[in-house]
């Protein structure tokens, strides 16, 4: 198997800044969009994908690499690191419970939700798609999660200072999430060029 | 809960509680893949696919399923489908499944086929979920088409890869890039919302 040769330096900051996960490839939406109303609950949510990319696409990278390939059965991935992702949840939190208890407060009730955001399996579907080492995997989830948290936190601060303002009835809610959503994808379209990754 | 008839499930699927502008589910895929139509089309197929047959399964099983473990079970069932989906879409259309990249893997994850799982299939018997899975998978495609219809007429100048538009229309390059499908849904869910709350202020107006 070959093995991408782009720098893991070079993975990580376009996974941040060109290839954001919400602003660029549209991953984990869902929660994106429900839990961004408070900055301190963004900030947990964010921290919680976070730790559960990097883990998760380590993971799933040793399993596909020394399970899947060699069985061959690809065809059988997505089932596999759906099993894989949703078991890394509950034993990261069981081991926050037991080792870190304030931790565990905090994220806690982040965790379950986790297993289905998009953005942890698009992760490693990327990861997988792009052929990328154990390093560049790691750095490509570190870099992933930092760029979600970065993104929720930004909209999150944007919507609290936003809860005074006037707003047509229709617009609140949903529609002005998103035409926020869109303006800072369009700031972030000013990274494009630096690198690629793709 | 009364029972419906399939006209009603069609109504509320696709219009009333329109999975994606109502509910706001399912946006990821809805917004990755419309840059082009032919890719939204078969996007919309695969999810419409695994949301109806999805919940006509968990719908018959549903008597047998242990509470405690029935999200695993969801997601395994879901994802059976969905490895048909991309087994077929690879042998059938490699271009486009290339295209599509890891979209096609995430409808796993897509918030729709699980909330019509534990919404409706969960309380229903198999044939009425088969149809709210089914219609739940069809106002997302229709949502789908219109956006990508949009974005490729002013990005490409084309409707499904034919060139509809002169040359000396120039391109609008920023609707095939992100920023475009954020503004755009943000004022479908507008134009929605402002409906559903007239609706709900002239009913009001109408029972005084």
């Amino acid at each position: 198997m070959e093995f991408s040769t782009i720098s893991p330096i070079v993975i990580f900051f376009a996974s941040i800044a060109t290839s954001n996960m919400i602003l660029n490839n549209f991953l984990g939406m869902c929660s994106y969009i429900a839990i961004s109303s408070e900055y301190k609950t963004a900030t947990g949510l964010g921290k919680a994908v976070t730790l559960v990319i990097v883990v998760t696409n380590a993971i799933n990278w040793v399993i596909y690499h020394l399970v899947i390939v060699p069985l061959k059965i690809e065809y059988m991935q997505y089932i596999i690191f759906i099993m894989v992702i949703a078991a890394t949840v509950q034993i990261i939190e069981m081991a926050m419970d037991r080792f870190v208890p304030d931790l565990h407060v905090s994220l806690g009730i982040f965790l379950p939700l986790i297993t289905v955001n998009c953005a942890i399996l698009g992760s490693t579907l990327f990861m997988v798609i792009r052929h990328y080492g154990l390093l560049q995997a790691i750095l490509f989830g570190i870099g992933s999660g930092l760029g979600w948290w970065m993104a929720i936190c930004m909209l999150a601060a944007i919507r609290e200072r936003m809860q005074r303002a006037k707003l047509p009835p229709g617009l609140a809610g949903a529609g002005i999430t998103f035409i926020i959503t869109g303006i800072m994808a369009l700031a972030f379209v000013g990274f494009s060029g630096i690198f690629t990754i793709q | 809960m009364a029972k419906e008839s399939i006209k009603q499930i069609w109504n509320r699927m696709v219009f009333e509680d329109n999975q994606v502008l109502r509910s706001i589910l399912g946006i990821c895929s809805a917004l990755a893949v419309t840059s082009v139509m032919s890719n939204s089309l078969v996007m919309g197929v695969g999810l419409t696919f695994t949301t109806a047959l999805s919940s006509f399964t968990l719908s018959a099983m549903r008597n047998y399923i242990p509470h405690r473990i029935r999200m695993i079970v969801q997601t395994l069932v879901i994802a059976a489908y969905v490895i048909l989906v991309d087994i077929v879409l690879k042998a059938a259309l490699p271009e486009i499944s290339k295209q599509l990249g890891p979209y096609v893997g995430l409808i796993i994850t897509n918030c729709i086929i699980m909330g019509r799982a534990e919404a409706y299939a969960a309380q229903n018997p198999p044939i009425p979920s088969f149809f709210d899975g089914l219609f739940a998978g069809l106002g997302y495609t229709l949502v789908l088409m219109a956006l990508s219809l949009i974005r490729e007429i002013l990005g490409f100048g084309s409707v499904f890869g034919f060139t509809i538009l002169p040359e000396s229309f120039v391109r609008w390059t920023i609707m095939v890039m992100p920023p475009a499908a954020f503004f755009l849904i943000g004022a479908f869910i507008w134009i929605m919302q402002a409906r559903a709350i007239k609706k709900a202020e002239k009913s009001q107006g109408g029972g005084k």
